[in-house]
């Protein structure tokens, strides 16, 4: 039995998402040659993948046109998860610290 | 053959979860169960590799002499091109899926194999990335540069992505001839879809992260 498809738009939609995607993997390729360094590089490199995991989560895996029990669902436990996870940067600094100490 | 209520059970309802004696179990995010099923292989294995790229960092952010080893010619350019493949690879399978969709088989399939020969040029060209970082002397415990876990997390990273990529393409290929023969519908290739959008989006983290915080100045 297969399942009516359920679309997030029509092949323009994908042509123009699929660009975006293609114009912010661009963007992050200008960035890592740009000035900035370190933090500052780390936080705009993460913003720019955020946003294009979004565009492909929403767009080409259709999570838009899904009931919105399922994105939550989905979102929250994923969300959850990685922020559990951020729990070991302090670690890795006093690590840093203190290998440039010695 | 019928359920409790009286309502038609067809046999592919049965091949989707339903129980043959009793009623039809609704999904509760009404979705195919194994639609339901990838979705929540994909979180798992999003959140395996957020481990290891929060491993990555780690290391990266512990090491005053980490390696930035990548010069834009050939790796960066290799891996502006992988992107550009991989990124490709996801439209050209959602145009395969639209067509599955509307009845279109040649069209589904032609669209599908048009993404595998993406996935094995990824392939590729990965390979050739790993191999000039071999050339160079990188091994997993040792590299000419810097901290010595550098070759030990690049290549366990990118290493599962690729093994990621190869399943898929090995997916898409035997659901792609199960779909020609009719054993599989177009409900299937959207399950598999999923998971190729999904290799996809592992990548768009990929990149930054390993590659571009990383290039050689």
């Amino acid at each position: 039995m297969e399942t009516a498809g359920r679309d997030s738009g029509g092949l323009k939609t994908y042509i123009v998402v699929y660009l975006c995607l293609l114009a912010l993997a661009g963007l992050q390729f200008l960035l890592a040659y740009h000035h900035a360094e370190g933090e500052q590089l780390f936080l705009r490199m993460l913003s720019v993948a955020l946003l294009q995991a979004g565009l492909a989560v929403m767009f080409f895996m259709h999570l838009r046109s899904e009931r919105r029990n399922l994105r939550l669902s989905l979102a929250l436990s994923t969300i959850f998860v990685l922020a559990m996870m951020n729990m070991v940067w302090s670690d890795s600094f006093r690590l840093l610290h203190f290998r440039l100490l010695k | 053959m019928t359920d409790a209520t009286g309502r038609a059970v067809s046999e592919a309802n049965l091949a989707m979860g339903a129980h043959a004696t009793g009623m039809l179990e609704e999904s509760p995010f009404a979705v195919p169960s194994k639609k339901l099923v990838m979705w929540l292989f994909i979180i798992s294995d999003a959140v395996t590799f957020a481990a290891l790229l929060m491993g990555y960092g780690y290391l990266r952010n512990a090491n005053p002499n980490w390696p930035e080893p990548f010069k834009f010619s050939p790796s960066i350019v290799n891996v502006m091109l992988m992107t550009f493949v991989l990124i490709t690879s996801s439209l050209t399978m959602l145009i395969g899926l639209r067509a599955a969709k509307a009845g279109d088989k040649s069209g589904a399939l032609l669209w599908t194999f048009i993404t595998v020969g993406g996935g094995i040029l990824f392939a590729l060209l990965h390979i050739r990335e790993w191999r000039g970082l071999i050339g160079e002397g990188v091994r997993l415990f040792e590299n000419p540069w810097g901290a010595p876990l550098f070759g030990a997390s690049f290549f366990s990273i990118t290493g599962l992505h690729l093994l990621h990529v190869i399943g898929g393409v090995v997916a898409l290929v035997v659901v792609g001839l199960g779909y020609k023969r009719g054993r599989y519908n177009s409900d299937d290739l959207e399950v598999w879809t999923l998971y190729w959008h999904f290799v996809d989006l592992v990548w768009m983290f990929v990149v930054p992260f390993v590659y571009l915080l990383n290039v050689a100045r």
